[in-house]
């Protein structure tokens, strides 16, 4: 190969190397558990607070304000789930987008199970939620709003800071969904007034099975898992003290360079996207093409379908995501693609690339080398290139 | 996930394109399902002679259609007939569990191009449509664990069972 191109940095990065080195003493030099009162065991526990005050001051947050999970989907699951549980006595409503991840529409479906009445918020073409049909759907027994701060799919970042205002003006929980954003822009959460926002480590270049969830001071929430009083009672099971160390190293790290990242690596993003619509015909940007993620390019290119698409980009090094139905072993159209009305079959040439720190513009230029023949191919293969072309 | 015969074939797929001025023509899938498939074929002394197809998929529906058209050509008409999904993933070391029904469409666009060929060359009456089998989606579709028959819900991932 030529080349190796990384371009699924919303998937996994690699952890950062300074992150590594800080993880590194806490496998078997500093292994004491945090809850213990000898010397080593409080020693650990003040690194982890101080690793917690780290993850705070990424987004604006008090310490206090902040539960260590084991990954961005817990912590949704954990503001999904335990927010209503928390308060049933309210109301039995949860308002959630059409496009949320899985984390957060599974959690809203589980439940309708449970007697809870579901709202799916519709989304425009480029992937928007209207603040003011999230105020018309609030009602008394509304408990939750969770709408995502940008989508993984399409990159789509949502007016946060309206949604919040119409929630706190009707008294409603607000969550957001930062996996996509923390990492990769600046995210403060008095700014956008969220009451629950999730991270994930994988963004900021932690490990895997890191994340964290944010809520607002006072905020009352059921835990899911029962247990010690780890994390305030808010989630049980003895820290994953190596884990946090990283992320709170890699929170460190973005607090100083996440805003320069974001502004050089959307000069990328940008010869990505206007490269590839200029090279390839009858093929479409997803989502909004400026308010989006700086580090996030997406695609439906017509006649292709997208598993085929990431093998053969694959086979040339070249390493990307897509949202068609075949790759998705559930064999079903993206709900965000649908939501925003791609069409179905549109919707199967879906393609998803991810920048990260490692990128340079020369991969962009691979891409843009390579991309155009890869889909030259697949089309010269496909009787809906033939058909569409006569 | 797919087995190295699976690979070569999506990597450099035998005896893609079209027959201008073919005996039999089949086409089946549809784009919004994510997998279509025509078939074409040339047919001499009962004997499929030439084959080409051209195919809208993933990388399965890509290596079955090189497989069936590789496995087809120099069969008569009846052994054509008879291929099945089952032998063509065999020859392929197998597919995944969720690729065997809807990616594997290779035997019944030959089938379909079989049958065009008898009704346009040798007049024969067209065969009545078959029944097709709706099968009660036990398996669920985002997350493809098998359900009870009776489900709402997967009991995997929750998504509703249509």
């Amino acid at each position: 190969m030529e080349r190796e191109v990384y371009l699924d940095n919303a998937a996994a990065t690699p952890v950062r190397k300074e992150v590594l080195e800080a993880m590194l003493p806490y496998f078997d030099k500093y292994y004491a558990n945090p809850s213990t009162m000898y010397k080593p065991g409080l020693e650990v526990k003040k690194v982890l607070d101080e690793q917690r005050a780290k993850v705070a001051d990424l987004i604006g947050a008090s310490p206090e304000e902040i539960v260590f999970t084991s990954s961005g989907a817990e912590a949704n699951n954990l503001a999904v789930k335990g927010i209503p549980f928390a308060h049933r006595k309210k109301g039995n409503h949860i308002i959630i987008s059409a496009i949320e991840h899985h984390s957060v529409l599974n959690s809203a479906r589980f439940f309708e199970r449970l007697d809870y009445e579901v709202t799916f918020l519709q989304v425009d073409e480029f992937g928007f939620v209207n603040p003011r049909r999230v105020e018309e759907l609030i009602r008394q027994e509304t408990v939750l709003v969770s709408i995502m701060h940008a989508n993984n799919e399409i990159g789509t970042i949502q007016p946060i800071q309206e949604i919040a205002e119409v929630c706190k003006s009707k008294g409603v929980f607000f969550h957001t969904d930062a996996v996509a954003t923390v990492g990769n822009i600046p995210v403060d959460v008095n700014e956008l007034g969220v009451d629950l926002l999730s991270i994930s480590g994988i963004p900021l270049g932690a490990p895997k099975g890191t994340g964290a969830l944010y809520f607002r001071k006072g905020t009352r929430i059921m835990p899911l898992i029962h247990g010690g009083i780890q994390e305030s009672g808010r989630r049980a099971g003895t820290e994953n003290v190596p884990g946090i160390v990283g992320l709170g190293k890699a929170a460190e790290l973005a607090k100083q360079d996440v805003e320069e990242w974001s502004n050089k690596v959307k000069a990328l993003r940008d010869r990505l996207i206007y490269g590839v619509l200029e090279r390839i015909e009858r093929t479409r940007i997803t989502g909004h093409p400026e308010k989006r993620l700086p580090a996030h390019a997406s695609f439906c290119v017509e006649a292709i379908e997208g598993e085929a698409l990431i093998y053969m980009l694959s086979s040339q090094g070249i390493y990307a995501n897509t949202g068609s139905a075949c790759a998705s072993k559930a064999l079903k159209t993206s709900p965000v693609l649908v939501a925003i009305g791609v069409p179905p079959d549109i919707a199967q040439g879906s393609v998803v690339f991810t920048l990260g720190r490692s990128n340079s513009m020369e991969d962009v230029d691979y891409v843009l080398e390579k991309l155009p023949h890869v889909v030259e191919r697949l089309r010269a293969m496909s009787p809906l290139w033939k058909q569409e072309a006569a | 996930m797919y087995s190295d015969k699976v690979m070569e074939h999506f990597s450099s797929p035998k005896n893609v394109g079209v027959i201008e001025d073919a005996d039999g023509i089949g086409e089946v899938g549809n784009p919004v399902c994510g997998d279509m498939m025509t078939f074409y074929i040339k047919v001499k002394d009962g004997k499929i002679e030439d084959i080409k197809y051209k195919t809208f998929g993933c990388v399965a529906a890509i290596a079955v259609s090189s497989k069936v058209s590789e496995m087809a050509k120099g069969m008569t008409l009846e052994e054509a007939k008879s291929l099945s999904k089952k032998a063509v993933a065999e020859e392929l070391g197998g597919l995944p569990k969720e690729k065997m029904h809807c990616s594997n469409l290779g035997a019944e666009a030959l089938a379909k191009a079989i049958q065009d060929y008898e009704e346009k060359k040798l007049g024969k009456p067209p065969a009545p449509e078959k029944e097709e089998l709706h099968e009660h989606p036990c398996c669920c579709t985002h997350c493809g664990v098998e359900n009870p028959e009776t489900a709402k819900f997967c009991m995997e991932c929750g998504e509703r069972l249509d």
